[in-house]
């Protein structure tokens, strides 16, 4: 089951044959928490994550006709909502697990392998940018932007700005979910182990740090200057409710998530982000917005994860889970397949995502073209990313597969493998 | 991308539907902006008055390095926007000055805009603000605050201001983000009733509209004057705009 949160993540195979195999009397044994029994991938996740990896790389090229097929264009939330909430799902999951069968210091020794390969990915994803910065900074020239260029300054000390991004303190703009992910993964084993004591403690605290974070206006500075975009001791409350969810929490919210009135709410809660983000996009009608309710209402930041964000995020998730039932038969049509392939490999297939934007960038820019060439670059970025998902899972359950291992042994976790 | 426009717009818009529509530059490169783009709730009452008294029109500009054309400063949309007023507005004298403070934070520029208000006495401020602090990622919050307090020591001070927000900039949009810089600019001039020019959105309308590429490599300042006329005119208009005055005073 490892494979869940970490598709390759390394673990060898061995040890997730051996979790796989103990997964039952965890399942029984465990104390406060609860983990699902079922051995059944839960394919919802996969789906939806594998959606949030393709619209972030569309959100992060320039504007084109796919960007409109993204949700931040119809709601406050966008798709780095989905990808922390699951993130901290699968984690819980499968850490949480490990925390149960092999105890504390394992599960976090494990967790820090992980958290090792996301800084190893964000470092080279770092080099790729140097490269691209680096071409442009020379090659790109037009006195209309002769001040913006000036971003390229920090190659003029790269002593200091090599080393502060080692430190993730110097991000460049898209590659911000990579650190927050690397931090709040750096505190799992300690959320997975206040979850095992009480879980709704653990929630509560987390509740508490987001709200003092509010309050006391806390972040994390960066180089040269600034902040953290996504302030981790607010985001890590999407981080923590997925680990809760994750871990009975679910289960236990499914009478209110059933209830009429909770749809009610959601709905109404999802027309009303809508029209709101009507009037962005079309500032004809945002004579019909009351100014005090904008005054009220923005900005509505990100790098805090504004409450209406999260509501957002919390309505689409229980309108998906109320819709969409973990045994829709969609889920194993070969229609949905890319995604879910995706959502399976989510470090590489996110990592690339970002290369694929930065590579995209520079294609349009290179070869000036029109909004038919941005569609074709995004179609093809997605298209780039399904193929190289396929590949990996190829590698797993082929290329890498050791003779002592049978086939039919690996079970449903490993369905996605060889057959698109 | 959240004008905040109130019932003024509706009509503006059907007046706009009925009569004259988008404005097109006479002679020059197609830069059309769509009326939307220059429609604003906030009025310019002294400049206004200005008009009215047929008194000269000071203005002021202040910006950073995106104010200005580098050797070409007669071709920036400051002096464009001169040229256009003065066009518009035969009768009185428009005296324009233009103080550009290159690698200047909004906050650093703050300081010392009360003091050149005191020098210069304009009727009306532009200022040109965000790039800068968008580069060094400035905390946005503290960006709010900073521009927040010098709109209202602009406004104690005695004259209008219009703020003018980031340059669009596809080919640095991986690495600037300006997102966050343009919706503070935008909270602030609701929260002061303060003309926004949008000069962002205005720009990325051209590039979309294909008037400009401006993810293109260029070389020379060509397009950079062909841009700047285009927004020295449609400041121009805007600020009329803003200043309300009936049709036939503008001549």
């Amino acid at each position: 089951m490892t494979s869940i949160a970490d598709p390759i993540a390394g673990t060898p195979l061995g040890e997730a044959k051996a979790s796989h195999a103990k997964t039952d009397a965890a399942a029984v044994s465990a104390p406060a928490i609860t983990l699902p029994v079922t051995g059944e991938r839960e394919l919802r996740l996969d789906l939806f994550r594998g959606m949030a990896l393709w619209l972030i790389f569309v959100d992060h090229l320039p504007t084109n006709i796919l960007t409109w097929f993204t949700i931040r264009n119809y709601g406050f939330s966008d798709a780095t909502e989905i990808f922390i909430f699951i993130s901290g799902y699968t984690a819980a999951f499968v850490y949480g697990r490990a925390m149960l069968e092999a105890g504390f210091v394992v599960a976090t020794a494990r967790i820090m392998r992980r958290v090792w390969q996301i800084y190893v990915a964000h470092v080279f994803l770092f080099t790729i940018f140097l490269a691209e910065i680096s071409y442009v900074a020379t090659r790109f020239e037009n006195p209309l932007y002769s001040e913006e260029m000036g971003i390229m300054d920090f190659l003029k000390q790269p002593d200091v700005t090599i080393i502060q991004a080692l430190l993730l303190r110097f991000r460049p703009v898209n590659m911000d979910v990579l650190p927050l992910y690397i931090v709040l993964m750096l505190f799992l084993p300690l959320i997975l182990w206040l979850m095992k004591w009480r879980a709704d403690v653990a929630l509560g605290l987390s509740v508490l740090l987001y709200a003092l974070t509010w309050h006391f206006d806390w972040y994390l500075t960066a180089y040269p200057s600034g902040f953290w975009i996504f302030n981790p001791f607010c985001w890590q409350l999407l981080f923590v409710f997925g680990a809760w969810c994750a871990l009975g929490g679910a289960a236990r919210l499914s009478r209110l998530l059933e209830s009429r009135i909770t749809l009610w709410i959601c709905a109404a809660y999802l027309v009303f982000a809508f029209f709101v983000t009507l009037t962005w996009h079309l500032p004809q009608l945002s004579f019909l917005m009351p100014k005090r309710l904008e005054q009220w209402m923005y900005p509505i930041t990100k790098t805090d994860l504004d409450v209406l964000r999260f509501a957002h995020f919390l309505a689409l998730a229980a309108l998906t889970v109320r819709f969409l039932p973990r045994d829709w038969s969609g889920l194993k049509s070969r229609w949905l397949r890319p995604l879910i392939l995706c959502g399976q490999h989510s470090l590489e297939i996110f990592c690339l995502g970002v290369f694929l934007a930065f590579a995209g960038h520079f294609v349009l820019a290179e070869l000036s073209g029109g909004a038919l060439l941005h569609a074709l670059v995004s179609v093809l970025g997605i298209l780039i990313m399904w193929g190289v998902a396929w590949v990996i899972s190829w590698y797993k359950h082929s290329a890498d597969k050791g003779a002592s291992r049978a086939k039919a042994g690996v079970g449903n976790a490993d369905m996605a493998g060889g057959s698109v | 991308m959240r004008p905040l426009f109130g019932a003024a717009l509706g009509l503006t818009l059907l007046a706009g539907l009925a009569g004259g529509g988008p404005v097109r530059a006479q002679d020059g490169p197609p830069c059309e902006v769509p009326a939307y783009l220059l429609t604003t709730d906030s009025t310019l009452s002294r400049v206004a008055d200005a008009i009215r008294n047929a008194r000269p029109l000071n203005v002021l500009v202040v910006g950073s390095r995106s104010s200005t054309i580098a050797s070409s400063e007669a071709s920036a949309y400051p002096a464009k926007l001169q040229e256009a007023l003065k066009e518009r507005l035969p009768s009185i004298p428009v005296n324009l000055s233009v103080e550009i403070q290159g690698g200047k934070t909004a906050e650093d520029t703050a300081g010392g805009l009360v003091k050149l208000v005191e020098a210069k006495n304009p009727t009306l401020v532009i200022w040109q603000t965000g790039t800068v602090d968008a580069m060094r990622s400035v905390d946005p919050d503290d960006f709010r605050g900073a521009v927040d307090e010098a709109v209202v020591a602009l406004q104690k001070s005695g004259t209008d201001v219009v703020m003018v927000n980031l340059q669009y900039s596809p080919r640095t949009e991986t690495m600037i983000s300006a997102r966050p810089y343009l919706d503070n600019m935008r909270v602030v001039a609701q929260q002061h009733d303060v003309p926004l020019f949008d000069r962002f959105a205005i720009m990325r309308h051209w590039n979309e509209a294909g008037d400009f590429d401006l993810f293109s490599n260029v070389h020379g300042t060509d397009m950079a004057k062909k841009v700047h006329a285009c927004l020295g005119r449609a400041l121009a208009k805007f600020v009329l705009d803003a200043a309300r005055l009936a049709p036939a005073q503008q001549n």
